[in-house]
């Protein structure tokens, strides 16, 4: 099947969102995961 | 002779199409409402977290109204409210949406079970099940009193908020706050639903004003107006809250009741504006009383 411009760029629109989305995703568990770990940390017994 | 399914054209939906399908609109009020009742819940939670929870519960509430749109695409192609909508615009697919819609709750309550805690993810998995299987697919099409059991849905956010900085879902002030929306919900949908009757009546869905009519609709409206004075000002009467949010929810109720009643004395020919005038401040009306309830927290005057 042959694209149409307009298909082409709304596909190419969904794909950046999507990978954007997944990127933030990642970012976010990676940061609280950190937030919950410095405060593990600061919490142990010395 | 063998036959070869044509496979259909690529979506021209772009993210701002995607975004429509989660009804961000509602979205903003779910997420205030669960914003006021975490400033307003006892203990500390770090910012991160805390904007995590609200972006749990901001996707989650949009994923619930992606499946909704799912669900209801033949209400909404017949309704002009609603035929706009990404669905019976003919931009996204019901498939589409059911997978969209699937993969966000999935991910909204995965995520509040993991960042932030478990009794948020349950109350928020138990939200979206509520507003999707009971509201959306059993009460919605069969009983008058289908928005008043199904605002249960929209009035959970609060309490969900409140769980995911105290971890706790069993104090009082989350569920008078849950009583506040849920009991504020009939009149905000019923005034809308007044205005636009032809709607609901071509698309068969027993809103009040359709199978009761007008009038028994604004007695309704008005009972429940009374109603949510009473329960709106109860965290303030408990001691729960401090003196700001009482003066001004005893204020804005006074208002509630007044619009009201001149939606309750309208004449047919201005009923629609009175109706309209009544939602606009419903809206108002929620904004302002979990504002005055976050602000008396963080300035101080909550009782402690």
């Amino acid at each position: 099947m042959n694209l149409t411009p307009e298909e082409k760029r709304k596909l190419s629109q969904r794909n950046w969102t999507v990978a954007g989305l997944l990127l933030a995703f990642v970012a976010l568990v990676f940061i609280v995961t950190i937030v919950k770990l410095g405060g593990n940390i600061a919490a142990r017994p010395l | 002779m063998t036959t070869i399914d044509t496979p259909s054209r690529p979506s021209l939906a772009g993210p701002a199409d995607y975004l429509a399908l989660l009804k961000p609109r509602v979205m903003s009020l779910v997420v205030f409402t669960a914003l006021a009742s975490m400033i307003a819940a006892p203990g500390a939670i770090h910012p991160l977290l805390a904007a995590t929870a609200l972006l749990c519960i901001a996707v989650g509430a949009g994923a619930a109204g992606a499946l909704n749109q799912w669900f209801d695409a033949d209400i909404d192609a017949i309704m002009t409210r609603t035929r706009t909508r990404p669905i019976p615009a003919g931009l996204i697919s019901r498939q589409g949406a059911l997978e969209f819609g699937t993969t966000l709750a999935a991910f909204s309550v995965f995520t509040m079970a993991f960042l932030v805690g478990y009794v948020p993810a349950i109350l928020l998995a138990a939200t979206i099940a509520f507003y999707l299987f009971v509201y959306t697919m059993w009460l919605k099409r069969l009983t008058v009193q289908n928005i008043v059991i199904g605002g249960a849905a929209g009035a959970l956010p609060p309490v969900i908020g409140w769980a995911a900085v105290t971890g706790n879902a069993f104090d009082t002030l989350p569920w008078l706050l849950f009583a506040l929306i849920f009991i504020w919900t009939p009149s905000h949908f019923w005034a809308l639903a007044l205005a636009g009757s032809e709607d609901y009546a071509r698309a068969k869905v027993p809103m009040l004003p359709v199978v009761k009519g007008s009038q028994e609709t604004r007695n309704q409206i008005l009972m429940y107006s009374v109603l949510l004075s009473v329960v709106a000002l109860a965290p303030w009467s408990m001691g729960l809250t401090g003196i700001v949010y009482g003066a001004l929810t005893a204020t804005l109720s006074v208002a509630y009741i007044g619009f009201a009643l001149i939606l309750w004395r309208a004449s047919p020919a201005h009923e629609r504006n009175a109706a309209l005038r009544l939602f606009a401040f419903s809206i108002f009306y929620l904004f302002a009383v979990f504002t005055a309830l976050a602000v008396e927290r963080l300035t101080g005057f909550a009782p402690q």
